[in-house]
């Protein structure tokens, strides 16, 4: 969020004045909306405009939580929701720790999150920018297909206040455009389709590069036509960003103060030693105006900051929001996030990303003997247990052979485990991406890991 | 919710400018949830969410737009926006005439969730966490869930269609973590229901807590699943999601329309083991995937999907049907008034087989034996599909032995339906289950009879 004086601040004000002696109340409002275009074919097949808002408020009295929301801000609805929460407390268990978070005085780092250009973009533009993608993902190769093209958008703004000093309103928009693709080869039995997807975002459309979302849709697809399941084996993996990105997101949840202190994260124990090649240094950096992510505030209305996470292999610390950040002993790292008004603050990483390496993905396959550049990964939310380390998600790309990219192949999994993949890393690539994820990609090599298939 | 008169006049409104078809969709829903972790009640949550969406089609163009003000202007002020949306030419004045259609009611609730004290609602964690944690001094920590919802749903539609329906849900869910000399292992389970607070007269919440802890502990001594390609064998009850995965989204009419599934054009064909039949049903008392109507106002309905291996229909929505001249099957969903209906699964499962289970474990001389699957996806146009398995066994000699970490599973559609060599007779449901497609999750069941897959590639790490 970029800081801005809210009308919805007064909303979140005039119930944070109700609280009662002894109460900490917070109240985060939440007004938005979206356009969503979808074009196939040359014709607009749905156009989604909608408004929506809302407010949740989280009562805590005597060490016991209670939470309410609704999605309007009739004022009525509004006094039911204090109400509810008020009468949610009673069935929490006491516990020392609760409280809201407290100014800290780490001052905000401003972003730029709003943009006026796209705030005014006229609507027939934006069918048009989605009409012009399809065009240019269709246009490339014959064996290529539009599954679909789309563009979206989307503004809000929100105002948290509480009785313990935090006051905080802000707004931000951004947009994307993305295409679905599928390429069909072969005939009768023989037939098989891939799919592939390519996308652009923008703090405004000037932003987009379309020839780029385009390509990308078009290699994804093709790319794997004529795979096969290989035999299994261990091998090197080299790691697209857009994969690494998802993996760094597996491992995010490992660093997640909540995790911690309640006993769940495998490295709750190992803050001071080793835990991952010498060649990592892992930074959760939501001040950074590349990251997709960035803001200026925390889902508690802290202030977004610079956190290493991993420095040189070692690990430094977990992050924390005001919660978790008491129960371990420490100060919040301004890492409290918020999915809008019908939940209470969690914990993650904002921003997340390693320090990028020197040499191109390239560069880093000349290297590779024998091994899997791994394009796609399936299943990350099914096959991998961050509480074990387990790891095992299906998988798609191109084998490797004495430094070259050779045959495409589907229908396998790559297996280890979150611990060992981590210490295995040989390189970090140069190439990083700041993808619409919470984590940007880079290439990444990782030794040791065994492939599944036939 | 809103006055029959109100909705008529706001769909003549939306079709005013010539568009062929409008729908308004309005929901009320307030829930409750309450969650437990490391020994404490962290909070209980009240949620209201309440609004209407309108689609108003013009050819082959969808305009959508939603608010959650549900007076006639506001009503009216998304019916206009969605119509400019579908930016239909033409004009002409239209009358709708509403005719209200009959209760369709699968589910009897005894026990509204609104009428229960929330600290009976609270005490269920309280049981659960004591259950699991005294199952053995391995279990580390638990966390448990319980929510409620009841939702009010109204469609109308300018071809006369007024429905409505009541849709309560009943959700339990527990966590344990084990800890020993291997780390830590997890154990998961959790119950759903489309009925009341009357599921807990049958329900033995501590037994679902003590199965948790039970799976965690177990996996302390797991050792690493294979990997590379073996027979597998799914019990009962857990392995819905493979079908819903390796053939459920591929026979949305969505895909098929857009030449985006394998099973495109296989109509009649055989596209399984002749010991398959597959159905999708969402009409089955108290399943988590129940309706009463869909989200488009379509009577739900018992779909056969493939019988005896052939495939005899895909599922349909609203949009879909009318593009092929034909008549919807209860499959357009939709998460919520926010959202735009889309062809999606209710309770799909398969029949029983022959079968006797202890014969099909018996019978297999190596492989793994899967007892309970996690989440899955599914690539619809390749036909690749993985899911997971959180709880597994090896299969030594036509035994279950050892337990295995967790992993995923790997195949393709078409060729592990064709796979299926054995099909047990102990048919039971599964798990509830949110299936995700396109942005939007909805709640799903799925079940099947113990069963064998002849090769399918197990993504561990053991050679």
């Amino acid at each position: 969020m970029s800081a801005f004086e809210s009308e919805l601040q007064a909303v979140a004000d005039r119930v944070v004045e109700q609280a009662r002696p002894g109460e900490q109340v917070e109240a985060f409002v939440a007004r938005g909306g979206e356009t969503e275009v979808r074009v196939y074919q040359g014709d607009v097949e749905h156009f989604v405009s909608a408004q929506s808002e809302g407010i949740g408020i989280r009562v805590i009295h005597e060490g016991r939580t209670g939470f309410a929301y609704a999605g309007t801000l009739e004022e009525s609805a509004i006094a039911e929701v204090l109400a509810e929460a008020r009468d949610n407390v009673q069935f929490g268990t006491v516990d020392e720790w609760a409280a809201l978070a407290e100014p800290d005085g780490v001052p905000v780092t401003e972003q730029e999150l709003w943009n006026e250009r796209l705030a005014e973009y006229p609507t027939d533009d934006k069918i048009d920018l989605a009409k012009q993608l399809e065009k240019l993902a269709s246009g490339t190769d014959p064996r290529v297909r539009v599954d679909d093209a789309n563009y979206a958008d989307a503004h809000g703004e929100s105002a948290v206040a509480s009785t313990t000093g935090i006051r905080m309103s802000g707004r931000e928009n951004g947009c994307y455009v993305s295409v679905s693709t599928l390429a069909d080869e072969g005939e009768g039995d023989d037939a098989e389709t891939q799919t592939g997807f390519g996308f652009s975002v923008g703090r405004s459309p000037d932003e987009f590069d379309l020839d780029r979302a385009a390509r990308e849709a078009v290699d994804r697809a093709t790319r794997l036509l004529g795979a096969t399941q290989p035999p299994s084996k261990r091998l090197t993996v080299v790691l697209d960003p857009f994969v690494t990105a998802q993996f760094l997101g597996v491992v995010s949840s490992t660093l997640n103060g909540e995790a911690v202190v309640k006993g769940r994260s495998l490295f709750r124990d190992r803050v001071g030693e080793e835990v991952a090649s010498p060649l990592v240094t892992l930074v959760d950096d939501p001040t950074n105006p590349l990251a997709y992510t960035a803001t200026d505030v925390d889902g508690e209305g802290l202030a977004a900051r610079r956190n290493v996470l991993i420095d040189g292999g070692v690990l430094r610390q977990f992050v924390h929001n005001s919660y978790s950040a008491r129960r371990a002993g420490t100060v919040s790292t301004g890492n409290a996030t918020r999915g809008g008004f019908a939940g209470t603050p969690g914990v993650g990483c904002l921003a997340l990303s390693l320090v990028p390496g020197t040499r191109s993905q390239e560069e880093l396959i000349a290297d590779v003997d024998d091994g899997l550049l791994v394009q796609q990964m399936q299943g990350l939310h099914s096959g991998v247990n961050p509480v074990s380390g387990d790891f095992s998600t299906g998988a798609a790309g191109l084998l490797i052979e004495n430094g070259t990219v050779g045959a495409p192949v589907r229908e396998v999994t790559i297996a280890s485990t979150l611990q060992r993949m981590l210490l295995d890393i040989v390189e970090v690539g140069g190439d990083i991406d700041w993808l619409p994820m919470r984590s940007a990609g880079m290439s990444l090599v990782i030794r040791d890991v065994t492939m599944s298939g036939s | 919710m809103i006055e029959r008169d109100v909705l008529e006049r706001v769909l003549a409104g939306a079709v005013r400018g010539g568009a062929d078809f409008a729908e308004v969709y309005a929901e009320d829903k307030r829930s409750t949830s309450a969650g437990l972790d490391d020994g404490r009640v962290e909070q209980v949550t009240s949620g209201r969410d309440r609004g209407a969406g309108v689609r108003v089609v013009a050819g082959e163009t969808t305009g959508f737009a939603y608010t959650s003000d549900l007076s006639e202007p506001g009503l009216a002020a998304a019916a206009a926006a969605a119509a400019t949306a579908a930016k239909q030419g033409g004009g002409g004045v239209r009358t709708v005439a509403l005719t209200p259609s009959a209760p369709h009611r699968p589910n009897t609730v005894q026990q509204d969730p609104d009428t229960i004290a929330k600290a009976m609602k609270v005490e269920l964690l309280q049981r659960m966490n004591d259950a699991a944690r005294s199952h053995g001094p391995e279990i580390v920590q638990v966390s448990a869930g319980y929510g409620d919802s009841r939702k009010q749903v109204l469609v109308a539609n300018t071809d006369g269609v007024l429905t409505d329906d009541e849709v309560v849900r009943t959700l339990l869910r527990v966590s344990a973590v084990a800890d020993g000399d291997t780390g830590m292992q997890t154990g998961y389970q959790s119950m759903g229901h489309t009925i009341g607070f009357e599921v807990f007269d049958t329900v033995d919440v501590e037994e679902l807590a003590r199965e948790a802890a039970r799976q965690a502990i177990t996996k302390l001594r797991a050792r690493p699943a294979p990997s590379g390609t073996m027979p597998v064998v799914i019990e009962h009850g857990t392995g819905g999601v493979l079908f819903h995965e390796a053939c459920g989204h591929g026979l949305e009419a969505d895909h098929i329309h857009k030449g985006a599934s394998v099973y495109a054009g296989k109509v009649g064909q055989q596209v399984a083991s002749p010991l398959v039949t597959l159905v999708d049903d969402g009409t089955m008392p108290g399943e988590w995937g129940t309706l009463g109507f869909d989200d488009e106002g379509h009577v739900t309905q018992r779909n056969v999907l493939i019988e005896d291996g052939v495939l005899t229909d895909y599922m349909w929505d609203y949009l879909r049907a009318r593009k092929d001249g034909r008549p919807q099957s209860g499959n357009g969903r939709r998460q919520s008034y926010q959202h735009l209906p889309m062809v999606r699964m209710t309770n799909t499962f398969v029949l029983d087989g022959p079968d006797d289970p202890a014969d099909i474990v018996s019978s297999t001389p190596h492989g793994v034996y899967v007892a309970k699957l996690g989440g899955g996806s599914v690539n619809t146009a390749s036909g690749d599909f993985v899911f997971g398995m959180t709880e597994a066994y090896l299969i030594e000699n036509g035994e279950i032995t050892e337990p295995l970490r967790d992993g995923n599973l790997i195949g393709n559609g078409p060729k592990v339906l064709a796979d299926i060599d054995m099909l047990g007779d102990d048919f039971a449901m599964g798990s509830p289950g949110t299936c995700g497609k396109d942005g939007q999750g909805v709640p799903v069941g799925d079940g099947q009879p113990t069963l064998r897959v002849k090769s399918l590639t197990v993504g561990g790490t053991s050679s």
